[in-house]
């Protein structure tokens, strides 16, 4: 495949590995906000191929773990009504909310649907006139071009019946706020490439000024990686703390005029809970007001959401790369993929998942 | 957060008022809304995120990347293996 | 700055009711057939978890297997339910090295179900039995409802004859073993996604379903076998770790070694689905003794269903029960069993 098997080769790997050990002098902490890239670095082993100078905190980019208890609560309601076909990404689908998750509210009845693109969902709804269709509208950045066209779309052809469940969350108060924690440990950011291909990375600059914590736009691939993890250990090495765009061939400063444009006419910036960190001010978007009939949250009274909040988990302190996993007392023993007590172990790339991948490897 | 694929535009069509494309992404093609790349044309590569291509694929910069990576493994010379 | 409140979602453990997942041949699968089953019904037989029971009749040792098919659609590229109905139990009963003697079939028919479309179904079968030379001798038709079945469920089982001298079981894996892999993986899975509703793109993807017998006859003339399995729900990654995790053996795979169409591989980029999770209909992976794999897998390769076989690992002491997959890049990570059907992902 074009422009992504290039960047999966073991050579170019090898290259960036060897310069990075060459490289680093001292241990540094270096966070990579997105979900995806916490993926590929598991699928790719790449974690252990890094000098133990490097130590890779997985961030708290990754929906599935953020999006808060209240709202996956809220969503499980609608999801359960009759006249409700309630879609949503597949990441979605395994989240447990207080009392099960998507795919059991599904065996008891409820019309759960998973999609590829919420264009779709606009196609279902028209095609179940009969129906309300709710989509899920998580995601950063990235997705929310997709998610502002599907509600901009439903009101220019107007389809009544759809409407959008939103949850977006945004990266850079996200990490505005693990800078700020006096138990912050990161020293440099692997900027989310997608994220930054729609929103550029002007937005990145007083932040690595103010903190003083370089920022790289980095991409997926396993060279990619590398990459960006090579030129934040030369910025660190050098007490430099600048912006670098790694990812050149997705990402330009200005970012997507055209998806932000669109952004911006339907959503606008609000506080957002995010689950295990709590409220961040100004870290998420909602619809605008004009787009209420779209709301889902706005159209649907599902009565008083009481979410069930046990504390044995320390996702939100995971999140913030604050703690490992493996300093969780449950980590492996109460939780488990199979027995997830927190997000964090639930999503294919939360840290915590991650973690118990590859930590079952290390011990014989 | 950003499953994102690179493809190649094979054809650019209009769906219910919106600029649609079909994309084929190396034996596999299907079709992705084209509304934020206004400029983008039959032959150009674009990354598809939950069926929006949200950027061009800059076709130089990849090539001038990879090259500046070759150059790097040889200017180090010899690969040294590291831990396996 | 914030109180940073912790919360955390309650455990499933205590499903009251079924779920998909239950079905996709994963974790959760396994744990049903843990809790539920395997206590209920107990015995040697059944616990030892092959895909296939072998009875020892007077002199001769029969197989013994069942399976049921709920695919949809039930029409897909390269194949239709009723092709896999049939060589989907075949090959069950070649995983142990059987002759195939003889198969059942048993419908369940939605009530309103086109009759045009139950004889597509059913010419395919007959073609597909006759083309593997093991006719269908019984069956059983039944019919429910509207609205309880997806239209047409079909069960087929089946008998065989495992010959003398050979001993092929998921717990004959030993370390030193060669993994041989007759072919490119993931083609089935997604061939059958392509044409789910919300999906819905083109590419030349076809299922691989075929019955594997003649091919296992002939890997079992050249070499000394000592496991066998088709990776069917689950793939190629939780048949590895299945059998690791029966033979109490560890198992290294090379990842950059296991062939993948390419249409296959574009469309698990797509969709953020792992090849090494996907299932397979006609595609086969065997455990060999070292000093035959290389006559194995020429014999492999000689035969129309295993052109594209390759050797992708080896069978090891250490690490027992646990999967390593070395990745393209040198970097290694375990395998394990996905949990529930993989789902298209934007994360």
């Amino acid at each position: 495949m074009k422009y992504v098997d290039e960047f999966r080769n073991h050579a170019l790997a090898r290259s960036l590995l060897a310069e990075i050990r060459r490289t680093v002098t001292r241990p540094w902490v270096i966070m990579e906000i997105c979900g995806g890239q916490t993926h590929s670095i598991v699928k790719y082993g790449l974690d252990q191929l890094l000098p133990p100078e490097i130590e890779l905190a997985h961030g708290p980019g990754c929906p599935v773990c953020v999006t808060s208890l209240e709202l996956i609560d809220r969503a499980h309601a609608i999801a359960r009504r009759p006249d409700v076909i309630f879609c949503s990404f597949g990441d979605m689908l395994r989240v447990p909310g207080s009392a099960g998750d998507l795919f059991h509210i599904k065996a008891l009845g409820g019309d759960v649907r998973v999609a590829y693109s919420p264009l779709d969902c606009l196609k279902l709804a028209r095609a179940n006139p009969d129906k309300r269709v709710v989509f899920f509208a998580i995601g950063f950045e990235t997705t929310a071009p997709a998610n502002a066209m599907s509600v901009w779309q439903a009101r220019a052809l107007g389809i009544e019946n759809y409407s959008a469940l939103v949850s977006h969350v945004t990266v850079p108060p996200a990490m505005v706020a693990i800078l700020e924690s006096p138990t912050n440990r990161v020293q440099a950011f692997l900027g989310a490439g997608h994220v930054c291909a729609v929103m550029g990375w002007e937005e990145y600059e007083p932040l690595a000024a103010r903190y003083r914590v370089p920022i790289v736009v980095t991409g997926f691939e396993p060279v990619d990686l590398l990459e960006g993890i090579l030129a934040a250990v030369r910025q660190l090495e050098s007490g430099r703390y600048e912006v670098e765009n790694r990812y050149a061939r997705a990402v330009r400063r200005e970012g997507n005029l055209e998806a932000k444009r669109m952004v911006f006419r339907v959503f606008e910036p609000c506080d957002r809970a995010w689950r295990g960190i709590g409220v961040i001010p100004g870290s998420g978007y909602r619809l605008r007001e004009e787009f209420a009939a779209f709301d889902a949250a706005r159209m649907f009274d599902v009565g008083a959401i009481v979410s069930q909040e046990p504390a044995e988990c320390i996702s939100g302190l995971v999140l913030q790369g604050a703690r490992r996993p493996l300093d969780c007392p449950a980590f492996g023993v109460r939780c488990t993929p199979e027995t997830p007590l927190g997000a964090t172990m639930v999503s294919g790339e939360g840290a915590c998942a991650a973690y118990y991948n590859y930590g079952r490897r290390l011990s014989p | 957060m950003c499953l994102a694929v690179p493809g190649k535009l094979t054809e650019l069509y209009d769906a219910g008022g919106i600029a649609m494309a079909r994309v084929d992404f190396g034996g596999v093609t299907r079709e992705a809304c084209l509304a934020y790349l206004p400029e983008a044309a039959v032959g150009d590569y674009v990354l598809v995120h939950a069926g929006f291509a949200i950027t061009m694929v800059d076709q130089a910069e990849a090539l001038q990347t990879l090259e500046d990576l070759r150059q790097l493994g040889e200017l180090a010379g010899e690969e040294d293996s590291g831990p396996a | 700055m914030n109180d940073f409140t912790l919360s955390c979602p309650l455990p499933i453990t205590d499903r009251k009711t079924i779920v998909l997942g239950h079905g996709s041949g994963g974790k959760l699968s396994a744990q049903l057939i843990r809790q539920m089953f395997l206590p209920a019904f107990d015995n040697p037989l059944l616990n030892r978890l092959d895909d296939q029971a072998v009875l020892a009749v007077g002199g001769a040792r029969i197989a013994f297997t069942t399976d049921s098919y709920v695919v949809t659609p039930l029409f897909f590229p390269g194949g239709d339910i009723g092709k896999l109905a049939v060589h989907g139990t075949i090959n069950d009963l070649a995983m142990c090295g059987a002759q195939p003697l003889a198969l059942s079939a048993a419908f369940i028919l939605e009530e309103g179900f086109a009759m045009q479309e139950l004889r597509l179904v059913v010419d395919s079968m007959a073609e597909a039995a006759r083309a593997a030379g093991v006719p269908i001798a019984t069956g059983d038709t039944k019919v429910v409802p509207r609205g309880a079945a997806d239209r047409m469920f079909i069960t087929t089982s089946g008998v065989g004859l495992v010959p003398e001298g050979v001993n092929i079981s998921a717990a004959n894996a030993r370390p030193g073993d060669q993994i041989l892999l007759s072919g490119t993986i993931a083609d089935h899975g997604m061939a059958v996604m392509s044409k789910r509703e919300n999906m819905e793109f083109e590419g030349a993807l076809e299922s691989d379903t075929a019955a594997l017998h003649r091919l296992v006859a002939d890997m079992i003339a050249a070499g000394e076998i000592h496991a066998l399995r088709d990776p069917t729900r689950g793939g190629l990654g939780a048949t590895l770790v299945e059998i690791a995790g029966t033979a109490r053996i560890g198992v290294e795979a090379e990842s950059a070694a296991i062939p993948v169409n390419e249409p296959v591989r574009a469309a698990c980029e797509l969709l953020g689905f792992d090849p090494l999770f996907v299932a397979n209909e006609g595609k086969l992976v065997a455990f060999v003794a070292p000093e035959s794999a290389a006559r194995v897998l020429a014999a492999m390769r000689a035969n129309p269903l295993g052109r594209q076989a390759a050797l992708i690992g080896q069978a090891v002491e250490a690490h027992a029960g646990l999967v390593l997959l070395r990745t393209e890049i040198g970097g290694s990570r375990v395998l394990d069993l996905p949990f529930g059907e993989q789902l298209p992902r934007i994360c």
